[in-house]
């Protein structure tokens, strides 16, 4: 039991840590990096209370993809160079009262969701669910997410489908003067259209069309 | 005392496991020389040792003896932690690959999530080190490898829904388990074809190894790395490869089972077996890098999110469709 208290307080540790540093570091792409420490160090957690599969999918999709997505972003900008000169201008003064009343509110929303469920314990009963402690943590979820909540996965799936339309619909243009490759004409094309054998009459050669 | 009782043995266990699997590597590397000069006619490394089988410890014993440059203008935490990232990331996956029948250093249900995860992870490696060397060709690798692996992990994903849906579970002895009937790899021979060339491009292997592309990127995102920094992204990637060709025996070959079921053939321990099908999955990448040439960029990105993903995804519904309809689902 100790090992495993010692265990959660270094993975809480290196996640608040992280968590702060990611907002506090000068460099942006530190900051990415730090953001993907705290993701590990949050998806240790969740394998120490034994949701691995959440564990494992969190760094799966977070770590594997959205903080790639991420990095590319951030490195493809360029902002590293600009080291966050930003927080220290004037022009940003207007800006952190706005940010400091909306993570108040954050606060006191993830404030009042704890607390009700710490002094209501039965607002979210999981008695209810219908679940066997036998099966395995993947086994369950499925069976929960694919038979009573089987509409409000589909929708949220929808939702997202919905998302990566309108991203690519938003940035998608059709650039003019554009040199593309055509597949099928690169794979359909013949060894005759392409070479053809000329016997070279000695000392006059071959003109060759342009 | 009785949580170092546990450790020293898991340090054991673990020891047991890394050191065959460095020496493997340093094999490997041999076996790849090997292959790709006698498909082009040479003789290869054969100098050093019997046949040059110590040709790779002589490499790694002139890596060690190099000097470790690290450019005055690079970012240097990052710089240095590149390469420590992809070699430990190639080798913990190696945690939950089974052996035998209860051979294995952690046994955990959703070892296969692990894998994937872990592989996916390993792309940091080498954005990291395109990134911080702050030049411009390692971080045009950086740049090509990212979005190259995000892409084809997509599609591995999906492969191993097709294999999760014949074994319902997540675990990779279930799975080797799933195939003592039949080797996944008859009812889902176009997957295998498909995780084989994923595999590939995952692990920057050629025809897919634009991000080291010599001839546009001199060596891509290892291009200011020297002495051990660089055989430490050497050793990962190998160790990567041979984890891809491990992963691919144990979902499509069976794993540690015998070919065939007969006596004198289930004498020979599994772990052999296993050995056996990764060498033949490290052959036949040895072969393509002989005799593919590279892609381009475009065609690789084409192939990967408009041939393979669309397929693959076609594949899930119809094995779906096939299990539910003849009531094959396995239920547990």
């Amino acid at each position: 039991m100790i090992a495993h208290a010692i265990f959660f307080y270094v993975f809480s540790l290196i996640a608040i840590i992280s968590a702060i540093m990611v907002t506090v570091s000068k460099n942006t792409v530190h900051s990415v990096f730090f953001l993907i420490l705290d993701f590990i160090s949050i998806s240790c957690l969740f394998i120490m209370i034994g949701a691995e599969f959440l564990g494992m999918i969190m760094l799966i999709v977070y770590v594997g993809a959205v903080a790639v997505l991420f990095l590319f972003v951030v490195m493809m900008l360029n902002v590293a160079q600009q080291k966050n000169q930003w927080l220290l201008s004037e022009a940003s003064s207007g800006h952190i009262p706005i940010g400091l009343i909306i993570s108040a509110l954050i606060f006191f929303e993830l404030i009042i969701v704890i607390g009700g469920w710490k002094y209501k314990p039965d607002l979210f009963n999981s008695d209810n669910l219908d679940i066997s402690n036998e099966l395995s943590n993947t086994h369950s979820l499925g069976q929960i997410l694919y038979t009573d909540y089987i509409h409000i996965f589909q929708i949220s799936g929808m939702i997202l489908l919905i998302a990566m339309i309108g991203a690519i619909v938003l940035t998608f243009r059709q650039r003019e003067g554009v040199k593309k490759q055509s597949y099928i004409k690169q794979i359909s094309r013949e060894r005759s259209e392409g070479v053809e054998v000329l016997d070279v009459p000695s000392n006059k050669g071959v003109k060759i069309d342009d | 005392m009785e949580y170092f009782d546990i450790i020293f043995r898991e340090v054991y266990k673990i020891l047991f496991l890394l050191v065959p699997v460095l020496v493997s590597v340093a094999m490997i590397v041999w076996l790849d020389r090997r292959v790709w000069a006698f498909v082009q006619k040479r003789q290869g490394p054969n100098v050093v040792g019997p046949f040059g089988l110590l040709q790779s410890l002589a490499d790694a014993l002139k890596y060690i003896f190099k000097e470790i440059i690290i450019p005055a203008s690079s970012n240097k935490v990052i710089f240095i932690l590149a390469p420590i990232i992809t070699m430990t990331l190639a080798l913990i996956a190696w945690a939950v690959i089974p052996f035998n029948e209860g051979q294995v250093l952690a046994n955990i249900n959703v070892g296969i999530l692990y894998i994937f995860a872990v592989s996916s992870l390993s792309v940091y490696g080498i954005i990291m080190g395109g990134w911080a060397s702050n030049s411009k060709y390692p971080f045009l690798g950086a740049i090509r490898s990212a979005a190259q692996m995000v892409s084809y992990e997509v599609s591995i994903g999906i492969i191993i829904i097709n294999v999760l849906l014949c074994v319902g579970s997540l675990n990779l002895s279930d799975i080797v388990l799933a195939q003592q009937e039949m080797w996944f790899i008859i009812p889902l021979f176009p997957m295998f074809v498909i995780f084989f060339i994923s595999s590939l491009a995952e692990t920057n292997r050629p025809p897919f190894d634009l991000p080291e592309a010599e001839a546009e990127l001199v060596a891509g995102y290892q291009t200011e790395y020297s002495g051990m920094m660089y055989a430490m992204f050497w050793l990962g990637e190998y160790a990567n490869i041979l984890l891809m060709c491990a992963l691919g025996s144990i979902l499509f070959l069976g794993g540690w089972l015998s070919p065939i079921d007969i006596y004198p053939f289930t004498l020979v321990p599994g772990a052999v077996w296993l050995i056996f099908k990764i060498l033949f999955l490290f052959i036949l990448f040895a072969l393509v890098k002989a005799t593919v040439p590279r892609y381009r960029y475009d065609q690789l990105m084409r192939l990967g999110w408009k041939i393979f993903l669309p397929f693959s995804l076609i594949y899930v519904v119809l094995t779906a469709s096939y299990l539910f309809y003849f009531n094959l689902l396995p239920t547990n």
